[in-house]
């Protein structure tokens, strides 16, 4: 149920805006309105064909279809406005805690003198993380997923909606914390960003290798701290590399700015590919 | 617990199928799920009837086969068997693996009264 109108949205994802209190759009619900408290739901599905029910005759439909095929449509579909709209969509995605937001907080500072910037910030609940992003002045959404562990296609297409980035422009997906389920929904980014940290553990990439396998870069986060921990960072990358050899891995502190040069170059190059 | 999204699209896809079909009670639903899909079958199990409730498809049976994953070695071309995407090469025992099957996750047919 919705806590904020009461409404009976069985859980589904909620888009918030910082600032904003009676803002809340239904992803799901149908045309862009913003409706204050006013759901629309249980939409009627008139089927206008005649229904043969063929009792007791047991017969076999072949479907052959990949099950994620409605969410990997909608990514693609997404995938082609970004295209179309030179827009570098990136998915951020780590456990709870890595540090995904505190990069993003000094990422966009030093990266919108090139482009504009627009953040979607995923989370179960609160705007805690789109009210930090909305600080910098950037425009954000917040995506509350209500009992869901991930983004999905949908969810991202309508907060896209929501947000409208500007041509030539970067948008950081901040996925909800969760190194398992986000790894097997595209949402139509460009390029998948997993974040670890050095107060983790430094086999995290084989413990959770679907994560690493769909990984495009990993930046591994907090290095500031390695003196005073025994996190092995080389054997962290090579775990890595193990699980997937394509990978590109970027060092850096988002307390200290240390390795911010590598990977706001890494986003530069992306940027210029537009 | 991202199997209940797994479960609400198999629903969906198959109840999408039925009413062009003529929209008749589904008895049964094959899957197909590869060991590296991501996907814990006993969940999804758990959540499948929970996510058939009040459809054409409650009660219907699910019958899920898994296959296993193949991969072959990137730096000598060995084939082999891979239960996850971090799989040392029997050969040269590098790990440079790249996945060829074992990634499915598809609905392959159901049964309809």
């Amino acid at each position: 149920m919705c806590d904020t109108c009461g409404c009976s949205g069985d859980g589904g994802a909620v888009l918030r805006k910082p600032g904003v209190k009676d803002y809340h759009v239904h992803v799901g619900d149908e045309g862009g309105h913003h409706h204050h408290h006013e759901h629309e739901h249980g939409h009627d599905h008139h089927h206008d064909h005649d229904h043969h029910h063929h009792h007791g005759e047991a017969r076999k439909v072949q479907v052959e279809q990949d099950v994620l095929l409605q969410n990997n449509l909608l990514a693609e579909r997404n995938r082609g406005w970004f295209e179309a709209r030179r827009v570098l969509a990136l998915n951020f995605l780590s456990s709870p805690g890595s540090g995904k937001t505190s990069i993003l907080e000094k990422t966009i500072p030093m990266i919108r003198e090139q482009c504009p910037v627009t953040v979607i910030e995923g989370d179960q609940q609160t705007t805690n993380d789109a009210d930090r992003i909305d600080a910098l002045g950037v425009p954000v959404i917040q995506v509350n997923t209500g009992t869901g562990c991930h983004l999905d296609a949908q969810m991202v297409q309508r907060a896209v909606r929501e947000l409208d980035p500007p041509e030539r422009s970067l948008l950081c997906i901040e996925n909800v914390g969760n190194l398992v389920c986000p790894a097997l929904f595209d949402l139509g980014e460009a390029k998948k960003v997993v974040v670890i940290s050095t107060t983790e553990g430094e086999d995290k990439p084989i413990k959770y290798p679907t994560m690493f396998h769909h990984a495009d870069v990993v930046l591994l986060n907090k290095i500031d701290l390695l003196p005073h921990l025994d996190f092995d960072a080389a054997k962290c990358r090579d775990y890595a590399m193990q699980v997937n050899h394509h990978l590109e891995w970027i060092e850096v502190s988002a307390k200290t700015g240390e390795g911010f040069d590598q990977w706001i170059a890494w986003l530069t190059a992306k940027l210029k590919k537009l | 617990m991202h199997e209940m999204s797994i479960a609400l699209s198999v629903i969906e896809a198959v109840v999408d199928k039925a009413r062009e079909e003529g929209g008749g009670r589904i008895t049964g639903i094959e899957l197909v799920v590869g060991r590296l899909a991501g996907v814990q079958v006993e969940s999804l199990r758990f959540c499948f009837d929970a996510a058939a409730r009040e459809t054409l498809a409650e009660g219907a049976e699910l019958l899920i086969e898994e296959r296993e994953g193949r991969g072959r070695c990137e730096a000598c071309g060995a084939e082999f068997a891979v239960t996850s995407f971090y799989a040392k090469c029997p050969s040269c025992g590098q790990f440079r693996v790249r996945i060829e099957s074992g990634e499915e996750l598809a609905v392959r047919s159901f049964t309809m009264e």
